[in-house]
């Protein structure tokens, strides 16, 4: 089996890993209505043999018995991972895939990579190597996780330099929240930057996530369901923040409708690894046409469709509709402006009964508005899924190597300069071992130098194209 | 003699699919038009080249499914045995799990050492099962990792451990508004390494078959799988059994040696292009009647105008008079491209093809100047219908058909060259800039070539 390995780390990585569990099950048993363990399955949940009680040994082929995730869940506080375990994913998971703490991470991001990093190394990666070890072939790890914070933050990042030494050609694959604008956690600026020094360095490609975005889509949602139209009734369980007919059962939290968006997106960015079609995109393949230079690998995401109405057949109108929503700001999860800036690259995955000409078809169309890098004029990367996500007849990912995301990079590297310059808050990160000043002058230089690559692709921007001279042969 | 048929990657296995599936309909849906005896010929023929019969009822396809992900290979297994006409050897297959990532370094650098030993061990198992072995058919795309990197790989293994065997080469050429964004890397990659070490290829380009899906086959909603069954039937118009001029009265029994000695005289030329028609929706088949005069008028304007498909042929394009000036459009009085060839095979299936007259294609203004124009055109021909179509006329041609494209995948693939691009992606896995430039370098000789022809 070809496995992908989930880490939620941290308080926000755990809600969102717990989302993702959910609705990863419930997309599996839509698709699955004989409960044969099958190699969709395989690639993120083990078959254990309960029968006789305990964990027994790993069931490869034929029934389902006993799924187990394959995942790491690490907090330095106690209360998202025990409630998940109380919760009707408690039988998904064992204590051999959890590590835990008591007292968090204080929003210090020193705490988690350092000391935390630290007393925890051996036990990640014993933990990482015995799940690994159930894992056929692995290939790609994800890591979902704050950057604000301490533990999501610190700890995640350390864990991303764990996997590199560990296990260095698994690709690794990295779904950030960036705080937002209105963020309460004041170190946020320090935490995010030293963690994105850690993302620049070892992470083959990220996911930027922005809150206010996932705050917008939700009140999107909320405002088409509420307002009464008629034809505007939805299918509950297409809604993409929605966890109808998943396991969860409680009533939702407001962070829940946010996070099953972001489920969602990992969903959809793995369902070509999983299920069949007639063009399959592994996730190799994404880091592979998405990465033109090895920094830049930061990708923005957009799904369409946010929910499909209950009773409406879709003609071929609406399929293009979902086309021009992905390029459309209002379904990106972070707020940046790709129309304006430069795209190096584009990928677009695709669910269900969509063909190769409607692919065409979009591209064509789009293609005139967005502007592409000169030397990277027809780059688009697309796959076709035969297995649309449930509620819908099809859906699209689209992830976008642009320019855009750099003001968000250059906004934090603000964010940070405002409190380093007056040294605010550095005693709490510096008292920590292994914590030094060095540590802050390298991280802003590397997210300096990021922005900097960023800059000298912009300044290509409707500049005047001359192709480079072809070689010339002898004749 | 016998065919091997190498599938590799997604797209190699997908079409190689679609290409048993021809040949099998073609032989069980009709008694193409002929008689009885004639009929059987043809079966025994087709049989022989691609299936072999073992203690199952069902024939099996002589081919190794080759893939560095499951799913491909998994599904055109078993959609293949349940036609109940035909199936794959359940042995003849190979594949890891994790792909090859659109990698040509991936597959060509790690795959292609890591699993040589395998890969070849059931080549020459399914070659041992040939009582002779007539060459070997690989199937690839150029855009992705696998067919096109392993692929090359491959080839290469295949020429050291076969050295007087035949090699042809089929190759997807991608759809020019990007499947794959390093598609042009790959294809470079790709294009300079066959030249190496394959006989031919073979070459079908997705943006001409999406037209003739869109515009001949009226298909609205086109899908990878209309797409492949084009080129199956394209590929099976070439490769079911004819007459040709060598072997008289018994349907031929060396189809790539016959291939290779008529259209590749010399090693530098090695690109063929291949139109075939009529092409139409199966359902207006009924309604049509077809002359051989009027094939053989449209397929020769095809190939002096570099038509792609048979509408939209620019009638204009006429071969050059020696001395005289390069013709110019009437309306708008630019210089009309004529594409110059350096031979061509014309195949034709169907009823009262024997007294079919093909002057004009061996017309020496077609041809350039250094071959002998008799040695420049062969034709080969069968009275038995080709998949439901009463009359059928296929080209292949060795031709500046594939000039344009490939100077334009080489000019995109420079470009992004220059600036770096990507490189360090290949560059991990053991293909340096070098080998790049040795790339680049191989095939603007090759673009040469044509070019002055």
């Amino acid at each position: 089996s070809l496995s992908l390995f989930p880490f939620a780390v941290g308080q926000c990585g755990n809600q969102v890993g717990c989302r993702f569990w959910d609705l990863a099950l419930r997309e599996h048993a839509a698709v699955n209505k004989k409960g044969i363990y099958d190699e969709a399955l395989s690639s993120f949940f083990r078959n254990v043999d309960t029968r006789s009680g305990g964990d027994g040994p790993d069931i490869y082929k034929g029934k389902i018995c006993s799924l187990k995730a394959r995942a790491l869940l690490i907090d330095m506080e106690e209360g998202v991972v025990n409630e998940i375990l109380q919760g009707p994913l408690r039988d998904v998971f064992d204590s051999k895939q959890l590590i835990t703490d008591v007292s968090g991470s204080g929003n210090n991001w020193a705490v988690g990579h350092k000391l935390y990093g630290y007393q925890y190394q051996e036990d990640i990666v014993e933990k990482l190597r015995k799940t690994a070890e159930h894992c056929d072939c692995l290939q790609c790890f994800f890591i979902i996780h704050s950057m604000g914070g301490g533990t999501g933050s610190g700890l995640g990042t350390f864990v991303l330099n764990l996997l590199e030494d560990e296990f260095p050609e698994v690709y690794r694959f990295v779904t950030s929240v960036y705080p937002s604008g209105e963020d309460d956690v004041i170190t946020s600026p320090y935490n995010s930057v030293l963690a994105m020094k850690e993302l620049n360095e070892h992470a083959d490609c990220v996911l930027p996530i922005e809150n206010e975005s996932l705050f917008d889509i939700v009140n999107k949602i909320n405002q088409m369901i509420n307002s009464g139209k008629p034809g505007s009734t939805v299918k509950q369980n297409s809604l993409v923040t929605s966890s109808a007919g998943s396991a969860k059962t409680v009533q939702e939290k407001p962070f829940d409708a946010m996070n099953n968006i972001v489920a969602n997106l990992l969903l959809n960015l793995t369902s070509s690894a999983r299920f069949e079609g007639s063009l399959n995109m592994d996730l190799n393949e994404i880091s592979m046409n998405l990465v033109p230079f090895p920094r830049l690998h930061y990708l923005v995401s957009s799904l369409t469709p946010l929910y499909t109405l209950a009773d409406v057949n879709v003609p071929s109108r609406r399929l293009d509709q979902m086309f021009s929503d992905a390029f459309s700001r209002d379904h990106q999860l972070i707020q940046a402006d790709p129309k304006h800036s430069l795209y190096l690259a584009c990928a677009l995955l695709v669910r269900g009964n969509v063909q190769v000409s409607d692919l065409r078809r979009n591209i064509e169309r789009l293609k005139p508005s967005l502007h592409f890098v000169s030397w990277n004029q027809e780059g688009w990367k697309t796959g076709l899924c035969s297995v649309p996500p449930v509620g819908h007849s099809h859906s699209l990912l689209a992830l976008a190597n642009n320019t855009c995301v750099k003001p968000t990079f250059i906004e934090l590297k603000d964010k940070f300069m405002k409190l380093y310059k007056k040294k605010a808050h550095l005693h709490h990160y510096l008292h920590i071992d292994g914590m030094e000043q060095s540590c802050f002058s390298e991280a802003i230089s590397s997210l300096s130098d990021l922005i900097e690559e960023y800059n000298e692709l912009d300044a290509t921007k409707g500049g005047p194209r001359t192709d480079p001279p072809r070689l010339k042969i002898a004749v | 003699m016998s065919i091997v048929t190498v599938q590799l990657g997604q797209c190699g296995n997908q079409i190689g699919h679609e290409v048993f599936n021809a040949i099998c309909g073609d032989v069980h849906g009709t008694h193409g038009l002929c008689s009885k005896k004639e009929n059987e010929s043809y079966h025994d023929a087709c049989k022989e080249r691609f299936f072999s019969e073992e203690e199952s009822e069902v024939p099996v396809a002589r081919a190794v499914l080759v893939d560095m992900e499951p799913k491909v290979i998994s599904q055109t297994l078993s959609i293949a045995a349940r036609s109940g006409y035909w199936k794959y050897d359940d042995r003849s297959h190979f594949c890891q799990k994790q792909g090859s990532g659109n990698n040509w370094a991936n597959g060509y650098s790690v795959h292609g050492p890591r699993h040589k030993e395998v890969i070849m061990n059931l080549i020459q198992k399914e070659a041992e099962k040939c009582d002779r072995l007539g060459g070997f058919f690989t199937m690839m795309s150029m855009a992705g990792g696998t067919g096109s990197g392993l692929g090359a790989f491959v080839t290469q293994c295949l020429r050291d451990a076969f050295p007087t065997s035949f090699i042809l080469n089929h190759v997807i050429w991608p759809y020019g508004t990007g499947e794959v964004i390093v598609q042009n890397y790959n294809s470079v990659l790709t294009l300079s390494h066959l030249y190496q070490s394959s006989d031919a290829l073979l070459v079908h380009e997705n943006d001409v078959i999406h037209k003739i899906c869109a515009q001949l086959m009226n298909i609205k909603q086109i899908s990878f799988r209309d797409v492949n069954q084009v080129i199956a039937h394209q590929l099976g118009s070439v490769f079911q059994p004819t007459y040709t001029a060598e072997s008289g009265l018994r349907y031929s029994r060396n189809p790539l040696g016959d291939l290779m000695e008529t259209l590749v005289p010399h090693p530098e030329f090695k690109m063929l292009g291949l139109r075939n028609i009529p092409q139409m929706p199966e359902n207006s088949l009924a309604y049509s009647t077809f002359s051989w005069p009027g094939l053989i008028k449209h397929l020769r304007q095809m190939l002096i105008a570099n038509a792609k498909m048979e509408e939209g042929i620019d009638w204009q394009v006429r071969p050059p008079h020696l001395g005289s000036s390069i013709p110019t459009s009437r309306s708008t009085n630019k210089p009309l491209h004529f594409n110059t060839s350096i031979a061509n095979l014309v195949i034709l299936r169907g009823k009262d093809m024997h007294n079919v007259d093909l002057g004009s294609f061996r017309d020496p203004s077609l041809y350039t100047s250094w071959l002998n124009p008799r040695d420049a055109f062969n034709a080969w021909k069968t009275p038995r219908a080709f998949n439901k179509y009463e009359k059928s006329a296929s080209l292949v041609s060795n031709s500046q058909f594939l000039l344009k494209p490939l100077d334009s995948v080489v000019g995109k693939a420079w470009n992004m060259f220059a600036s770096k691009a990507y490189i360090h992606q290949y560059t991990k896995f053991g293909i340096e800039e070098e080998d790049f430039l040795d790339s680049f370098t191989a095939l603007e000789q090759v673009i040469s070539s044509y070019t002055i022809l």
